[in-house]
């Protein structure tokens, strides 16, 4: 049958002891070494990246969650602040923040000397060393407390960006040489207020609950309204996307006929997935916004954009879940004279739950995190109120959300905002971390093996 | 009477169908509910069902087909000659919403009565003094036409008001009544319940559908409006972006090819990031890993898969971009651009490592093993079983993973917006800023936009060439990458 | 079915090839191969039979270490090829591989084409000067495994394309090529039908010629055509080990005769 029994050529390898490894497989073992090699460079690569990236937003971001404050005794002088003498808030109103300022300046001069601290600087300089904002907090203070007009009061008010990044260490002496901001006289008074205790820095609770401030007053800057209105998104959409995107999955998964529209919509589904997220932004904006009527910022109509981005991603989840349910289960019911309908909701859901809601709670999260279709609804507009409660119509109140929030502060010049948005990313990365361990907890709680 | 109150009729009237349903069900049966077809909470349901999802659905629909129905048949009736553009109409319909909207108030604040909103005259009465009154400001004097319209508009929506809430609740009380009639000890109320059900489910999975129909619809609309108005011969193929916001049309240049040069030039640099680290690693920790180092490093690298963009987009902006230009662009006197094509493309290459890592990991995993021990057996090392014998076998499997990671890329927003910059140019240096499709469909979109000028409606011929290039891709991969599963199944 | 070869079956006193002694195999807890004792013969065809799951093809890999892939399977004692220890830590098992080749249970062709799968064994051992060189050796190979002439007109179609036997033989023709001394083959016919069964054993029966075969096999019918020794396994035992006339005529322990007289198996 064959001819061909004479022996191939070979080199030495196989012939020889198997002890000495020759050259070529020294050769060949060298590459496997490298190969090795660069599957684990590539996998610290990606280590690595992940380490600078949250060492570079931690850095820059941990200083928000501190602020700078000082110490001033104010004398609420009555005929300045409540002309017609009655203390009434509603007649009190009428004096605007600018007849609070001299007070706030006076009480800080009058502080400075108090303490003993020398400076040649002039009242305005001495003024700038505070936020433009505590001023504000002044009045709203005074308006809801009526009774402290006519007295002297010790207030703790916001110190000014520049020397809050003093502090921080981003503001040098270097630097206010070159700025028209401040000075180094100011920083060196700064200073002096420290070693006097009058000037204080703590946890800035401000910047979690506060609504965001002006361009100017980066230290005023708070992520309240923003943290309301992702709340009230990721309401909407579990409110939707959750019976939505189970109802779908358990119609696809146990109902369905194997036909042309399933898949259609099976296609569909993962197409969607894919779609990137700043179409979604333009279907909002042609379908709610334009055609619909919806008002612009509105968390509904962010939360009814983010429920389309993430019904895919839910209907996934769900219906893998639903698969992992063995069809004994359902021949179960199904042989002791359960509908169909019942043997699913009675039995194959309950036992996917878990499942279903570890796949919600990861959709949930990336709805979260997403900016780019927000923007194009009109979550960039800057909001200062907060939006009502949701019974009240709060989810048509303009809002906006964290990641937007981040974009928003990004897109002001002052280098104070860099601090500010990366502490609005440590936030949202906390949520997300919460969420995931919420996932991750319920995965390892509930999970069965079949 | 506020949408609120029929709600609340709803529920009571459903609320009331749950509990005699399923009294006329077993006062039917005698009592003995073992008599009945079904149990006897399907009753229940049944009645309850036939009263709300039918009135709910149409009031939903009602609602938003209502304002646009109401808009075009006022906007019939302003005069053509109050307008010149489209533009124009639309300013005069917010007017005439905003206006009727004060009416609406001030009637309910007792400052006018109703009948005097209904034929006050522009000519004699400050009508804008009286909304400020109310709290609603108008820009504007309020002229005639506008409170004309504003009138009819309100009349209008009253009628349709009322037609509504009629409409509804007869609905909501036929299906009561019709239901609570049939029920008895015979009727098949589960099958009945059943049936309600499996709609209620089709509608749910027809959603993912509606969607993407909406998405074609929206986008296909306006990108007519905006090819009605400039020519789309040179949005494909002019080469310069230069929207002009002054000039109202005319002097644009909205060329989409430095666009797609940008785009396509960062995703390229993503690529070339993502696909050695994210298969190298895919390799590493399916093939040569232990146990205890996968277990450690793979949930490592899936952590950034699920960080947001927006946080790429800030590393891009504050560390890669200042690094790259003081350290590589600077001193080679190649840019001084902190925003740069090799700042969001490597950036956006590290958000794709694990895209593509986890992707090729599952269809390395599928190779069978039969193919490795073939290999071995014939005194292979791994590394060549792996680089002759898996990756050939799983060729058309990772091609898919890298086509749908270009997709993202193409696709992403937030990584460009803040690391690519705004100036639309065709260059090859990589550390100058360029721009992409989506940093324009952003900033065409937001801030001031007019739906009739074509720098505004470019961004939806913008969207519609991403949906379609995006589209394209995803298909192909899905197609790649099924057929891929089907061989090893 | 063929009598010619019962007759042909001298048995051969070619020198030993194979030395285990002593050998255990652990997979995590389990105690999967105990204690085995075995010399096999150069240029004699040796079959291990046995039930399912009584370790013949455990044993059968440890012969070209193919169980270090395993992660969780630990091998005891020692196993000489020409008496030199292949568990030493000096050996490599890749040298190890090209010289002990193996067919396995299902037909596992490379997804490339008919020449690439002969040639990928020359090629990663270097083994051929030049391209010409490279021809000899797949032709050589694939007459050998008595294809060549099914495929010669068309060695660039895929591999996978070919029919179940045709594959097996491919892979036994790529085995080959690699120029072993010694070849392994688990149940290297279970996968396939009566009619490719018969070539590929024709096949073995050539190669005896040129190798040292170890054939596993579930099928007692076989193991008396094709193979000169038998080792009957019985639960991670070697329980009997002879000339294959001898031990499906007249075996000397209990279970194996249970065993081929189908009272278990």
């Amino acid at each position: 049958m064959t001819d061909a029994t004479a022996e191939t050529p070979r080199r030495g390898s196989g012939m020889g002891s198997l002890m000495a490894s020759d050259d070529h497989t020294a050769k060949r073992n060298a590459r496997e070494k490298r190969f090795r090699m660069y599957g684990l460079v590539a996998v610290c690569t990606g280590i690595l990246m992940l380490v600078l990236l949250l060492t570079s937003i931690l850095t820059a971001g941990l200083s928000a969650f501190r602020q700078t404050t000082i110490e001033i005794s104010v004398t609420l002088d009555a005929d300045r602040l409540d002309p017609e003498g009655n203390r009434d808030p509603a007649d009190m109103g009428k004096v605007t923040t600018f007849g609070y300022a001299p007070l706030l300046r006076d009480g800080l001069i009058g502080t400075i000397e108090g303490a003993g601290i020398e400076t040649d600087l002039g009242a305005r300089d001495v003024a700038d060393l505070i936020s433009d904002e505590s001023v504000a907090q002044l009045r709203s203070f005074v308006l809801a407390n009526p009774d402290v007009v006519g007295q002297t009061i010790p207030v703790e008010v916001l110190a000014s960006g520049r020397i809050d990044g003093f502090f921080k260490g981003r503001v040098t002496y270097e630097t206010a040489e070159l700025d028209k901001n401040i000075s180094p006289a100011q920083l060196r008074l700064a200073e002096d207020l420290k070693a006097a205790d009058l000037l204080r820095t703590g946890f800035n609770w401000r910047f979690i609950t506060a609504p965001d401030a002006s361009t100017t007053r980066p230290e005023a800057a708070g992520l309240g309204v923003a943290i309301l209105g992702s709340l009230y998104m990721m309401l909407v959409v579990l409110c939707l996307a959750l019976p939505i995107g189970v109802a779908a999955s358990i119609y696809l998964e146990e109902f369905a006929p194997q036909n042309r529209i399933t898949d259609l919509i099976e296609v569909n589904i993962s197409n969607l997935a894919a779609v990137p997220s700043i179409v979604f932004g333009i279907l909002g904006l042609a379908i709610f916004i334009n055609f619909a009527g919806l008002p612009q910022s509105a968390p509904i109509v962010g939360g009814l954009v983010l429920t389309l981005m993430t019904l895919p991603t839910i209907i996934i989840a769900t219906r893998a879940s639903l698969k992992s349910v063995p069809p004994s289960i359902r021949d179960a019911a199904l042989g002791i004279g359960a509908s169909k309908m019942q043997s699913v909701f009675h039995h194959v859901l309950p036992l996917a739950m878990p499942g279903i809601l570890t796949g919600t709670i990861i959709g949930l999260a990336q709805a979260l995190g997403e900016t780019a279709p927000l923007l194009l609804i009109g979550m960039v507009a800057f909001v200062r109120e907060y939006p009502e409660a949701p019974w009240d119509g709060g989810l048509f109140d303009p809002a906006t959300a964290l990641p937007v929030q981040v974009y928003n502060f990004t897109q002001r010049s002052d280098p104070a905002f860099v601090e500010r948005a990366s502490g609005a990313i440590i936030v949202l990365l906390v949520f997300l971390l919460i969420m995931n361990l919420t996932a991750i907890f319920l995965r390892r709680r509930f999970e069965r093996r079949w | 009477m506020p949408v609120i109150w029929m709600l609340a009729i709803i529920a009571i009237l459903a609320g009331a169908g749950i509990v005699l349903g399923r009294k006329k069900a077993l006062a039917s049966a005698g009592g003995d509910s073992r008599l009945l077809h079904s149990l006897p909470g399907y009753y229940g349901a049944n009645v309850a069902l036939f009263v709300a999802a039918p009135a709910l659905l149409v009031l939903a629909a009602w609602m938003v087909l209502q304002p646009i129905l109401i808009e075009s048949r006022v906007a019939a009736t302003v005069p053509e000659d109050a307008y010149e553009t489209q533009g124009d109409l639309s300013l005069i319909l917010a007017d005439v919403r905003r206006v009727a909207r004060g009416l609406d108030l001030a009637v309910e604040q007792g400052t006018i009565t109703a009948e005097r909103a209904g034929d006050m005259r522009s000519e004699f009465t400050d009508v804008r003094q009286r909304l400020a009154e109310v709290g609603v400001a108008v820009g504007t004097e309020v002229d005639r036409t506008t409170l004309t319209a504003a009138q009819r508009y309100r009349v209008l929506e009253g009628r349709a008001d009322l037609a509504m809430n009629v409409v509804v609740l007869l609905l909501a009380i036929g299906g009561f009544g019709l239901m609570y009639a049939k029920t008895d000890k015979d009727f098949r109320a589960r099958n009945s319940v059943e049936a309600a059900i499996m709609v209620i489910l089709i509608g749910a999975s027809t959603i993912a559908i509606l969607t993407t129909l909406g998405i074609v619809l929206s986008m296909l609309f306006e990108t007519m409006n905006f090819f009605r108005q400039y020519p789309a011969l040179e949005f494909f193929f002019s080469t310069t972006w230069d929207p002009s916001f002054s000039g109202r049309g005319g002097s644009s240049e909205l060329g989409i090819l430095p666009l797609l040069w940008g785009t396509l030039y960062i995703s390229l640099i993503a690529l070339l990031v993502a696909v050695p680290i994210g298969l190298f690693s895919a390799i590493y920790l399916s093939e040569y890993a232990g146990k205890k180092f996968r277990g450690f490093a793979k949930p490592l690298l899936e952590v950034l898969a699920g960080i947001p963009t927006i946080v790429y987009g800030l590393f891009a902006l504050i560390t890669v971009g200042p690094l790259l230009r003081d350290a590589i662009a600077s001193p080679l006197g190649l840019g001084t651009s902190a925003s740069s094509v090799m700042t969001a493309g490597l950036v956006m290459g590290i958000m794709l490592i694990p895209f593509v890592s986890s992707l090729s990991d599952d269809i390395i995993n599928a190779v069978p093993q039969a193919m490795r021990d073939g290999s071995y057996g014939l005194g292979a090392t791994q590394s060549e079983t792996i680089r002759q014998v898996i990756i050939p076998a799983a060729l058309p499997g990772i091609v898919g993973a890298i086509l749908l990671a270009a997709s993202r890329a193409i696709g992403e927003t937030m990584i460009v917006v803040l690391g690519a910059g705004a100036a639309a140019r065709i260059d090859a240096n990589p550390f100058e800023a360029m721009t992409t499709v989506t940093v324009k469909i952003v900033s065409q979109l937001t801030g001031d936009t007019d739906f009739s000028s074509p720098e505004t409606l470019v961004a939806f011929a913008l969207g519609l060439t991403l949906f379609v290039i995006t589209l394209g891709l995803n298909v192909l991969a899905l197609y790649i990458v099924r057929k891929y599963r089907e061989q090893y199944e | 079915m063929n009598d010619m070869r019962l007759t042909e079956r001298a048995v051969d006193n070619n020198g030993t090839k194979i030395r285990a002694k002593g050998v255990q195999v652990y997979y995590g807890d389990t105690h999967a191969i105990k204690n085995v004792d075995v010399d096999i013969a150069d240029k004699t065809v040796t079959a291990f039979i046995g039930p399912s799951g009584c370790g013949k093809s455990t044993f059968l890999r440890c012969i070209n270490r193919m169980n270090d892939t395993i992660s969780v399977a630990r091998v005891e004692g020692d196993i000489l090829i020409d008496g030199e220890d292949i568990y030493d830590k000096r050996v490599d098992p890749v040298q190890l591989r090209a010289k002990v080749g193996m067919v396995f249970q299902k037909p596992n062709p490379f997804p490339k084409s008919i020449y690439d799968n002969v040639a990928y064994g020359p090629r990663i051992h270097g083994l051929a000067k030049d391209k010409a060189d490279l021809d000899g050796i797949v032709e050589s190979a694939l007459r050998r495994a008595a294809l060549w002439d099914e495929v010669k007109d068309r060695l660039t179609a895929p591999g996978t394309g070919l029919s179940g036997g045709q594959q097996q033989r491919l892979c036994i023709a790529r085995a080959v090529a690699t120029s072993p001394e010694v070849l392994l083959m688990d149940e290297p016919c279970s996968a396939l039908d009566p009619i490719a069964t018969d070539q590929v054993e024709n096949l073995i029966h050539e190669l005896r010629a040129n190798y040292s075969v170890v054939i596993v096999t579930h099928s007692m019918s076989q193991a008396s055509r094709v193979s000169q020794k038998t080792a009957y396994f019985h639960l991670g035992e070697m329980v009997e080990y002879g000339d294959t006339g001898d031990i499906f005529t007249n075996p000397k322990d209990e279970r194996t005769e249970n065993y081929i007289t189908g009272r278990i198996g």
